[in-house]
Formats: structure tokens, sequence, C-alpha cells
């Protein structure tokens, strides 16, 4: 069993910058009078039925797959009226542009997509199985989601549109943007007294 | 030095999205303060109320009252209810005014059935920023409106992403897993039985203030710094529940995970739990709003109010964070190099003054008492300072007690107004020594964004307001 911090600590300043650490301790400081053993064990089937996560390395990746070709029938049945035509967004619905923008992110009019913004695949098809379409969120079949994703990647130009898109070839697409974020520097303005 | 007004924005300096937003912000709180103005002038009054903007449209205050009075013998019981509520402000029951409350017996004890609401006297309300759907929205809490510390339950800012699930406590559950020696699931009933702990903490978004970067933008400190509240939360220890599952080495992030139709999900660092996280169920005393995430939210002290993960239905520990949406795409800090800082949790150190400020008019010279907010992610305020000459000279003002860590912090600064012209401030330090910067220092170590426009989240930088000759409080920049 893990109670000790420290090892983590080190892992959170190398990740989220030396912020961290002058985190005050406001502390869970009172005593741990447990085992209390409320609650019941979570059965595979438990976890099962809400672990539908994914991970940048492909950890929770499910079974199918999907292409360029199938993805673009799903998109124009379920996300076109919001996303459009071009997947540039349509403002009137709160659908945004899902493409474009690559290289615009020092141009003083940054547009942030998941061509230019995102780092990586992996969020595409964990955001769109639990969030998308917006108006009939978790809908869409493990295919539906791997095809819709495999669309828009083609479309940005990101992910080969002859290729198949699964739990495989999704973690080893690399993102234009991918070495694009940095550790919060904060505090970045030394007013100290 | 900069000083100036509000202006419409020009096309060049923003992106599309971000003026969409700032330009639909500015709508919003333009209709807000139309509406209060009419129960302002309705009013007629120099009074302290009367320089308040607040409450939304009571045109028809006078005229309503008047009827009331006259119906006001023996009709009390038959104005509770719906008919009663229709007239009335959200919040409260319209019930009849009595011409001399000291002639007639006032309404029946308990005819409310047993839940109180606020006097039909008292208008503020949030206002909410028009996105193109009500579902993915956000709403500010009236500061301005505000006394002491703690946000009424009904006034606490949100943020939906999709929409307000309405869930049945008893058949909610939370699982947590991963790299745990035994994943377990917990009902309500199960997390109540735990030792709880309750603490006063603010939750701000890291977007409070987005428009105010270049340019003073809203004019109300309901609009400038509105979504930030204080509440007193209930709940257990996140770490009694670390402790109960048993953490395994090599664990450093845990994903929350939302039972709404976003299915919203955040990661946060281990370290986090073990040390302030709460599992809240209960906000000033009762049960959580369905808005702040009924049955149970994940309360993490400090950090920017998106990773407060409401309706909370599972966490999952894990060695590496999980690069969800909103901590990608949403809440990352582009900076004009490019790069975006990413996992930028705590809210720096920040204060604000909420009377006077934007849109309240001063009726004449005299004294006034400044009262406003400090507040900080890092710990306790230490104190806070006031200008009433655009930042020229600085004097300490009065904090008042309690003082407590991550908390709204009251502050009061007596100021006897000459009628002449004055810009008014304040600036606050935390217990980490760190003093609330300018919006240009901010600027100035960030960029904007790439060039033109902020980097959104985090903008704590000490807010200014311009009393004019006449007494006309707005929102400029003056550093
Ligand atoms: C009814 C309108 C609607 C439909 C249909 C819809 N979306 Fe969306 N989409 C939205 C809205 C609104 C948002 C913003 C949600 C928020 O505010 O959190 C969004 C956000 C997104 C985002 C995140 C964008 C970003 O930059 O963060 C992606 C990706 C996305 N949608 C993909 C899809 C896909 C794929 C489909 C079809 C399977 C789809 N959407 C269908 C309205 C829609």
């Amino acid at each position: 069993m893990y109670t000790n911090t420290k090892s983590c600590k080190a892992l959170i300043a190398l990740l989220a910058g030396i912020a961290m650490s002058i985190l005050p301790a406001l502390g869970n400081a009172q005593g741990y009078s447990g085992p209390y053993k409320f609650g019941v064990p979570a059965t595979s089937a438990d976890i099962a039925a809400l672990n539908i996560d994914v991970m940048p390395d492909g950890r929770g990746l499910p079974k199918g797959s999907g292409n360029y070709e199938t993805g673009k029938t799903v998109y124009t049945a379920k996300c076109l009226a919001c996303h459009g035509p071009d997947l540039g967004g349509i403002g009137a619905t709160g659908g945004a542009a899902l493409i474009g923008g690559r290289g615009s992110l020092t141009s003083g009019k940054p547009k942030k997509t998941v061509e230019s913004y995102w780092p990586y695949a992996s969020t595409v098809f964990d955001f769109v199985k639990r969030a998308m379409p917006f108006n009939a969120p978790g809908s869409l079949s493990d295919d539906e989601v791997y095809a819709v994703t495999a669309y828009i990647l083609g479309e940005a130009n990101i992910f080969d549109r002859k290729a198949t898109l699964d739990a495989t070839s999704l973690p080893k697409i690399k993102m234009p943007n991918a070495d694009g974020f940095i550790a919060d520097a904060r505090p970045d303005v030394f007013n100290y007294e | 030095m900069s000083s100036k007004k509000a202006k419409k924005l020009s096309n060049q300096d923003y992106d599309e999205a971000t003026r969409n937003q700032i330009e639909g912000m500015i709508k919003a709180e333009a209709k807000a303060i139309a509406s209060r103005k009419g129960a302002v002038e309705a009013e007629e009054c120099e009074c302290k109320d009367g320089m308040f903007p607040s409450g939304p449209v009571r045109s028809d205050v006078t005229s309503r009252r008047q009827f009331l009075a006259a119906t006001a013998t023996g009709a009390t019981a038959l104005m509770v209810g719906s008919a009663a509520q229709a007239a009335a402000p959200p919040g409260a029951m319209d019930y009849p005014v009595q011409e001399d409350p000291t002639k007639v017996q006032g309404r029946l004890t308990n005819d409310d059935g047993g839940y109180g609401s606020r006097s039909q006297f008292e208008t503020e309300v949030r206002w909410r920023f028009p996105t193109a759907t009500k579902e993915s929205s956000w709403t500010m809490t009236p500061l301005d409106a505000g006394e002491g510390i703690v946000t009424p339950s009904g006034l606490h800012f949100e943020r939906h992403h999709g929409g307000i699930p309405n869930i049945n406590p008893a058949t909610h559950s939370l699982t947590v897993h991963g790299m745990v020696d035994g994943a377990r699931k917990y009902s309500m009933e199960d997390l109540k039985r735990f030792p709880s702990v309750s603490r006063f903490h603010f939750i701000e978004c890291s977007g409070n203030g987005l428009t105010e970067w270049r340019e003073p933008t809203l004019k109300t400190v309901q609009g400038t710094h509105g979504l930030t509240s204080t509440t007193e939360w209930t709940g257990v220890p996140l770490s009694t529940i670390l402790r109960e599952v048993g953490v395994q080495d090599g664990a450093a992030w845990i994903l929350a995970e939302g039972s709404d139709a976003a299915v919203m999900t955040r990661s946060v660092p281990i370290d986090k739990a073990w040390d302030d996280a709460m599992l809240v169920y209960a906000q000033n005393g009762e049960a959580l709003r369905p808005e702040q995430g009924y049955p149970l939210r994940l309360l993490l002290p400090g950090f920017e109010g998106n990773t407060h993960i409401k309706w909370l239905r599972r966490l999952e520990i894990s060695d590496k964070p999980f690069m969800t949406r909103e901590e990608t795409s949403k809440y990352t800090d582009l900076l004009s190099s490019g790069k975006a800082r990413q996992f930028s949790f705590t809210m720096e150190a920040k204060s604000v003054i909420t009377f006077p400020s934007g849109e309240m008019k001063l009726p004449r010279a005299g004294f006034y008492e400044i009262s406003g907010l400090a507040w900080s992610g890092r710990g306790v305020i230490k104190r806070v300072e006031v200008s009433v000459d655009g930042g020229n000279s600085w004097q300490l003002a009065e904090l008042q007690s309690p003082v407590m860590p991550v908390c709204h912090t009251r502050f009061r600064f007596p100021w006897h107004w000459d009628g002449k012209p004055a810009i008014l401030q304040s600036r606050c330090q935390d217990e980490t020594g760190y003093v609330q910067p300018t919006i240009k220092q901010l600027v100035d170590a960030r960029g904007l964004g790439g060039g033109k426009y902020g980097s959104i989240y985090h903008l704590n930088g000490i807010q200014s307001w311009a009393v004019a000759a006449d007494g006309g409080v707005s929102n400029v920049h003056k550093y």
C-alpha cells in the first residue's frame, strides 16, 4: 500500500513545474482510523460499464476499427449538422472547427483545432466516444468512433485516408502539435515581499 | 502607463472564437444592466441600495406594490403557490405587502411549506453567457450585491458542458479503481458514513476575467470577476478513500469523471488527493445544489474550477495523466512562443473591489466604505492594500475575520471621497509572499497568447474602477 507521497511529489514537480511545491499543506492531517471497509468491491463488470477512457499510449482502446470512408458516412449523418460540411464548424450550433489552423499558433490569430492544437489522437477518440454527438452523447458504436476519428484525422492530413484505424494504429499517430505543451511555470510574476 | 475606457473590439485583435465569446458576454451584460436600470429608476432611491444596479426587470414593481397593498387583507394563504411564485423574482415568493405591518397580522408560520425563500424585493441573479447552446454555458455570480464571504448556493457561478443532470442519490455510486489493491464501489450512503469535514473554500473558473486581458471590456464586477464563489463544503477527505482502496506504488494521477452528458473528465495529480482534496456532498449546510454536482462533487481547494468534477461517478488511479479534452484543447495557456502551459491548476492570489464597482453611482462626495474580496489558491490572504489614486499610493485595508485558507476574504477600507475623479484599486498578498500583479506584468510575462490576444485563462491582475466627478463608476485599465 502506498501512503508516502514523496516519490510522487518528485514526479509531479517534473510534470507540472515548481509551482506545485509551494502549495501549502492545508492537510487532511486528521488521523485516519480505518479501515472502515464501507462500500462493496467493484466487480470487473462494474468497472467495464464505466471505464471508457483512452490514454495517449492506447490503454483503454476497445476492439473494433474504422477508416476514412466509413468515417465520412458517420460524419455526414451524425456530425456535419453542427461541425459543417468542411469540418470548419458552425458557430450557431456551438460545433467547433475540427481542422485547419496548422502553423497559426504563433501568428497572433491562433486557430486552435484538433489539427493545429490537440497533442494526442487518443483525445479525439476519448472525447467523441464520451460526449459526441452533442445531441446524443454515448450513442456511437466503437467502430463508428474509430471511423469518424479516422475521417477527422484524414481530413486534417494527419492519418492516411486508406489506412485502418484501430487499437494498434491509433497510438502511433503523431499529432502536429504533440510537442506544443510545457509545464506550468507559475508564479511567473515576482513581486514577492 | 495606460488609462483607457471600454470600447468596441477591433477585428484584428482577436481570433474569431475569442471575439465571438467576448462579444457575447458584452451583450449579455448589457441586457442585465438594462433590466437593472429599470428597477433602480422605479425605486427612485439615493440610498446605498440605489447605488447598486442589482436584479432583473422589475418594471412592474411600483404598480404591483400598490396593488398588493390594496389587497393585503387576509389573502396571504391564497398567495402561496405557483401564482405567487410566477410574479416574484427567482428564489422569492410574491407576498402581500402591508401598508403598516404593525397593524395587521403577518403571513402564517410555515405556510411556505417549510422551506423559506428570499424577500421579493431582492432581485440579484446570475446571468448567463449567451453561448450557442444552453447546455454548454456559464453564469456569473453577482459579486456587486454580495455581502460577507459566502456565496448563497443559488447564486454560485456555474459552468456546464452538457446541461445539468438530475440524479437520484439512491441510485448514484462512486467507483474507485485502477492502480489500487482493491477496487471499490460506494453508494452515497456508504460515503456519508466516513468521517467528514466541513471547510470554506472558493472555487474560481480559470476563465474568470477572460474578457479583460487586452482592454476593459465588461462593465460590472459580476462580468469581470463573477466566476468565483465561496461555499462551506462538507464531505469526506479523498485521502480516506485512497487509504481504503490501497494505492499502489507508481500511481501519480487520478482521473475524475462526472455523470453528466459531457461525462466530464480531468486528470488530477495524486499528491493533491493525498493533501486536501474532498468528496463533497453538502454545500452551505444542505445537500449540494444540482448545478453544483448533486449528489457528489470532487473539491480540489485552490485548483481551477473545471477540475472540481461534478456529479462524480468514477475515480481511476493511474501512473500517467489521461490527456482529456479539457486538459488539452481547453484549459491550457497558449503563450506568444506558440507553446502552451498545461496542468496550470493553481488559482493565484487575486482581489477586487466590489463596492463601489462598475455601473454604480455615488450620489455625492463624502464617506464611503470601500469593500471587496481577496483570495488565493495557495493559502491564506495576508494583506490587502487599496489605492484611491490609480496605484500611486497604497494603504492597508482591514481584513474581516474569519480569514481562511483558499477562501474569499472580505476587506474593508474607509474612504472620504472629495468629489474629484479617482481610480480605485486593490492588491493582495498571500501567505507565500506572492503579491497580486498588474495586468501588464502578466501580459509581459506570458505575451498575449501569440501576439494580439490573451491566453484567456488565469488572469489575476489588479482591477481598476474609475470614479468620475459625477460619481459614475466604470471599468478602466490603469497601470
Ligand atoms: C448538435 C450539435 C453537434 C453534433 C451533432 C456534434 N457536435 Fe461535436 N460539438 C458540439 C458542441 C456544442 C461542442 C462543444 C462542447 C462543449 O462546449 O464542451 C462540440 C465539440 C466537439 C469536439 C471538440 C472540439 C474542441 O476543439 O474542443 C469534437 C472533436 C467534436 N465535437 C466532434 C464531433 C463528432 C465527431 C461528431 C459526430 C459524431 C459531433 N461532434 C457531433 C456540437 C455538436
